[in-house]
């Protein structure tokens, strides 16, 4: 499709503005001046909805498709939230008002949104506080590490510089530690996908910081030994780090905050129903035990004894600023909408059905395609496409032959620990008859994959483009029209 | 239940068959073996109906009828309903990171023509697809100075934003980073103390443009003398301001980034915002987040992916350019679709209101007795006035009164209690800017 630079002619123009109603400003110095007017599009408004919609028709989307992508957590968005995030009285608010005098009398209506938000989550949580600034999951990681730097900081912990992460886990793990200060050290998992726990006593000592887990992990299992793992932690002096990206397995059904962890994330784009919008923006609220809540970022929600609400920017030992404002509102809003649909009976359905669609995806296609491991899953299911691979069709192939037929591929390659992985999350939103559908579809390519492998290297067939040049693009970038 | 589609009878058909009798035994099954959690403070499940009573109600205890003049880099601009009808649709915004690009094309064609218009408005080759925010988007930017020059000394100018400069210290705090701050003179940035801060062990300098008191200052010079110190000149920008103005490439600056509200993006009380950034192209490899590229098929028809992805967390793990994972791609899709209607012409035409509109505003204010101009620097659509007392009290008189009337930089400037910044936009009309000169004039 032509690019929007290549549409329309000069002169054309695409909007109104206001007459000016005051005289023209005195020039801007000419050496202040840019040589030639950005090279923006010239259309009509017409021609730009037109660009734009038709752009829009060449991507799957959760409304249209199944979309089982694993660990992404892609359950329906309600389209009322959006309807609520364009109020005039929340999208029109300028952020810096509370800090006029008095400010937080103009913005009431927020900082409840804000702080009856982080409450229901800290409940869910487990835990003492959450902040609701992280502006994305890993950025929420981020956040974590640098709370557990600044109580090692504090507590006069110098040494304590070592940051364990099981193997199993996201990239974003060892990043975000990594960007918190910490030197990473892996954690090796067991043959049951569970951490290893001798790996993981080897490895703890007076350098070490904390853990970070994935809980449930990658594999879509629960560790049984997650309290235990806890308690090596901590006797080793080490904080407890969950990563909640899979939340959505457990939501109402098991607090991590109980389990003995210090701090967690959630994405508020995967377990809280909020769009993922095309990678982001996400949100990644932080959730924290006594121990950890001095260090929390500024400014904190407060709720005063006449049921009014303030914004406490003076806490001595909080690690500062990290975001500019309170978080990604609009997303935290959305979240908020889906917080009190549900309500205390609706959590618990969440996770059950999650839970209830992988394990029905698992025992349906675990006949024709490899799954390791001797239990249920929770929220997801990792199969293998291993003996579909030694045929010479790969987990990559057998994605693209899923979106011939109408549904997004799950994860591929991924968790790095099981070859050729397919990570199916079907999620507790799809119905019973999707499942069917999908696992029907999965069969044919198993059947597919065992008589004729070489049909799969076109797939796919039906897409506006066929597979993609990457390594053209990689070693060649064309990055501007 | 709310989104479940699957009836009791579908949920004791599926029970069945994974060979389970109760949920009780699935949890089990699956190593879940402890006492359900009392959830009881909980509030219970609401209706759609109910829950749009509720917020409704909240949205209009927020002061949005105060005629605004408070900006400090977030500003009320105008959006054509076109945007958010184009960000609505549901092929966008239920998508997810177009990770399988031949089922994506939509958003990957999108990120290539936001980069491509970021590209042309900063006057840079390359931008990637979007950063958070403007703050950390000049974060990463500075450790992006830090990986290509394996220096670890950042000078900062105090005319940056001071939220941003509170970030940057925050992040910095476990990095063994060097951040050296060189306060502002009046509403300038102080270009000689910067330089003179700048050493051979520095990596970067960052500045801001406009400055965050208004005021638009020419680089040019400065940049050259940095790189004559082998550091890494870093702007921060209002990108609609560059409509008009001389462009960061312009002046040789190596990295470029900015918050991008002001194209198209609601302030929707402090996010989600759009943190771009524009790189030289010998930084391309060395720059964080996604980026998409244009490709071809098999075929030999055009395409998009995401490329260069050896930068990335989940590549390499602890040594990638940036933990950033998820961005804010549906916020450069407003960015685009804002610049694509709004259009080349329109967006020099919005920047010259601003001007004029400010230029008026403080025309009218700096008229009233004990109003007092700061500054005479060329100013974009803020500019700082001194007024005859606390400016913090009387932008609270001026609430009651009906207006923001601007951000006292007192909060963030210990030495300039009764200065305040004043932004307008071209939203405000001459009369809004009249009437609230006039209550200004009524409170001192």
């Amino acid at each position: 499709m032509k690019s929007i630079f290549e549409q329309g002619r000069a002169g054309r123009r695409g909007s109104t503005l206001p007459q000016p109603d005051v005289p023209p400003a005195a020039a801007i110095p000419a050496a202040l001046r840019r040589r030639t007017p950005p090279a923006l599009p010239e259309v009509s408004e017409l021609e730009a909805m037109r660009h734009f919609t038709r752009l829009g028709q060449r991507n799957m989307g959760v409304a249209a498709n199944f979309y089982p992508l694993g660990s992404c957590t892609m359950k329906y968005n309600p389209p009322f939230h959006e309807r609520l995030a364009a109020l005039p009285g929340f999208a029109g608010l300028h952020p810096l008002l509370p800090q006029l005098r008095h400010g937080a009398a103009l913005t009431q209506g927020a900082l409840a949104v804000i702080y009856e938000a982080e409450t229901i989550i800290s409940e869910l949580l487990g835990f003492e506080r959450t902040t609701m600034q992280p502006l994305a999951g890993a950025h929420g990681e981020l956040c974590g590490c640098m709370l557990i730097a600044a109580y090692h900081r504090d507590h006069g912990n110098t040494e304590r510089k070592v940051m364990l992460i099981p193997d199993a886990a996201h990239g974003t793990n060892p990043a975000s530690a990594a960007v918190a200060g910490f030197v990473i050290r892996e954690v090796a998992s067991d043959a049951d996908g569970n951490v290893d726990l001798a790996d993981l006593e080897a490895k703890l000592g007076p350098d070490t910081a904390g853990l970070m887990l994935t809980c449930p992990n990658t594999l879509g299992l629960f560790d049984p030994n997650v309290r235990e793992i806890c308690a090596l932690v901590h006797a080793a002096g080490g904080l407890c780090y969950c990563d909640g990206a899979n939340f959505n397995a457990i939501i109402g059904r098991v607090r991590p905050g109980d389990l003995g962890f210090d701090v967690m994330h959630v994405n508020l784009h995967k377990t809280f129903a909020t769009p993922h919008g095309g990678g982001g923006p996400g949100s990644g609220p932080v959730g924290v035990n006594a121990k950890l809540v001095p260090y929390l970022p500024v400014s904190i929600v407060q709720k005063r004894a006449d049921g009014t609400y303030a914004l406490e920017y003076e806490c001595e030992r909080s690690i500062g600023y990290i975001a500019p404002f309170y978080g990604n509102f609009g997303v935290i809003l959305r979240a908020y909408a889906y917080l009190l649909t549900l309500g205390r009976e609706g959590f618990i359905r969440v996770s059950e059905n999650a839970v209830l669609n992988a394990n029905y995806i698992r025992v349906r296609l675990a006949p024709y395609y490899e799954w390791k491991f001797n239990r249920f899953c929770m929220h997801e299911c990792v199969f293998s496409a291993a003996k579909q691979a030694r045929n010479g069709v790969r987990a990559l192939d057998i994605a693209k032959a899923l979106i011939d037929r109408g549904i997004h591929p799950p994860t591929i390659y991924f968790p790095l620990i099981v070859p050729e992985a397919l990570m199916i999350e079907p999620t507790e939103t799809e119905s019973r008859e999707t499942l069917d559908e999908f696992i029907q579809a999965m069969i044919e390519i198993a059947a597919l994959a065992d008589k004729d492998p070489a049909a799969f290297h076109d797939f796919p067939l039906t897409t506006p483009v066929s597979r993609l040049d990457e390594t053209r693009a990689a070693r060649h970038p064309d990055l501007t029209a | 239940m709310p989104y479940i589609a699957n009836t009791d009878a579908d949920r004791r058909e599926m029970l069945r068959a994974v060979g389970c009798d109760s949920f009780e035994q699935l949890w089990t099954g699956a190593g879940v073996d402890l006492p359900y959690p009392m959830l009881e403070n909980l509030p219970r499940g609401l209706s759609e109906f109910e829950v749009t009573r509720r917020l409704e109600q909240l949205a209009s205890r927020n002061h949005t009828h105060l005629v605004n003049f408070v900006g400090l880099g977030y500003y009320d601009h105008l959006i054509p309903a076109a945007v958010g009808e184009i960000t609505r649709r549901s092929e966008f915004y239920t998508a997810y990171t177009p990770y399988q690009p031949e089922a994506s094309q939509g958003t990957l064609q999108a990120i290539y023509e936001y980069q491509s218009a970021m590209s042309r408005l900063t006057g840079m080759p390359v931008a990637n697809a979007s950063l958070y925010d403007g703050g950390t988007a000049l974060f990463e930017a500075m450790m992006m100075a830090v990986r290509i020059t394996r220096k670890r000394r950042a000078v900062i100018s105090g005319a940056v934003s001071p939220i941003f400069r509170k970030m940057i210290q925050c992040y910095s705090r476990n990095l063994d980073i060097e951040l050296v701050e060189v306060p502002a003179d009046g509403v300038t940035s102080a270009t000689e103390r910067l330089l003179a801060a700048v050493d051979e062990r520095t990596a970067c300098v960052l500045v801001q443009y406009p400055n965050v008191f208004g005021t638009i200052e020419d680089w040019t010079s400065l940049v050259a003398e940095v790189h004559a110190r082998k550091a890494l000149a870093i702007c921060s920008v209002y990108p609609l301001a560059l409509a008009v103005l001389k462009t960061p490439g312009e002046m040789d600056f190596d990295i470029v980034t900015g918050e991008g509200q002001s194209l198209g993006i609601p302030l929707s009380f402090g996010g989600p915002y759009l943190g771009i950034m524009a790189v030289k192209q010998e930084h391309m490899r060395r720059m964080p987040g996604r980026i998409c590229g244009r490709t071809v098929d098999r075929e030999g028809r055009e395409g998009f992916v995401l490329t260069l992805q050896a930068r990335e967390q989940h590549i390499r793990r602890e040594h990638a350019m940036s933990n950033i994972c998820s961005n804010e791609s549906l916020c450069a899709l407003s960015a685009l679709v804002y610049l694509t209607c709004v259009g080349r012409q329109g967006l020099i035409d919005v920047a010259e209101l601003c001007l004029a509109k400010a230029a008026f505003a403080r025309q009218e204010l700096v008229r009233i007795d004990g109003v007092e101009p700061v500054g005479v620097g060329p100013f974009f659509n803020e500019f700082v006035i001194r007024l005859p007392g606390d400016a913090s009290e009387i932008a609270g008189h001026m609430i009651d009164k009906g207006f923001a009337v601007g951000f006292p930089l007192g909060r963030y400037y210990p030495d300039r209690k009764d200065q305040l910044l004043v932004a307008v936009t071209e939203k405000r009309t001459r009369e809004e800017i009249k009437a609230m000169a006039n209550a200004l004039e009524a409170v001192l």
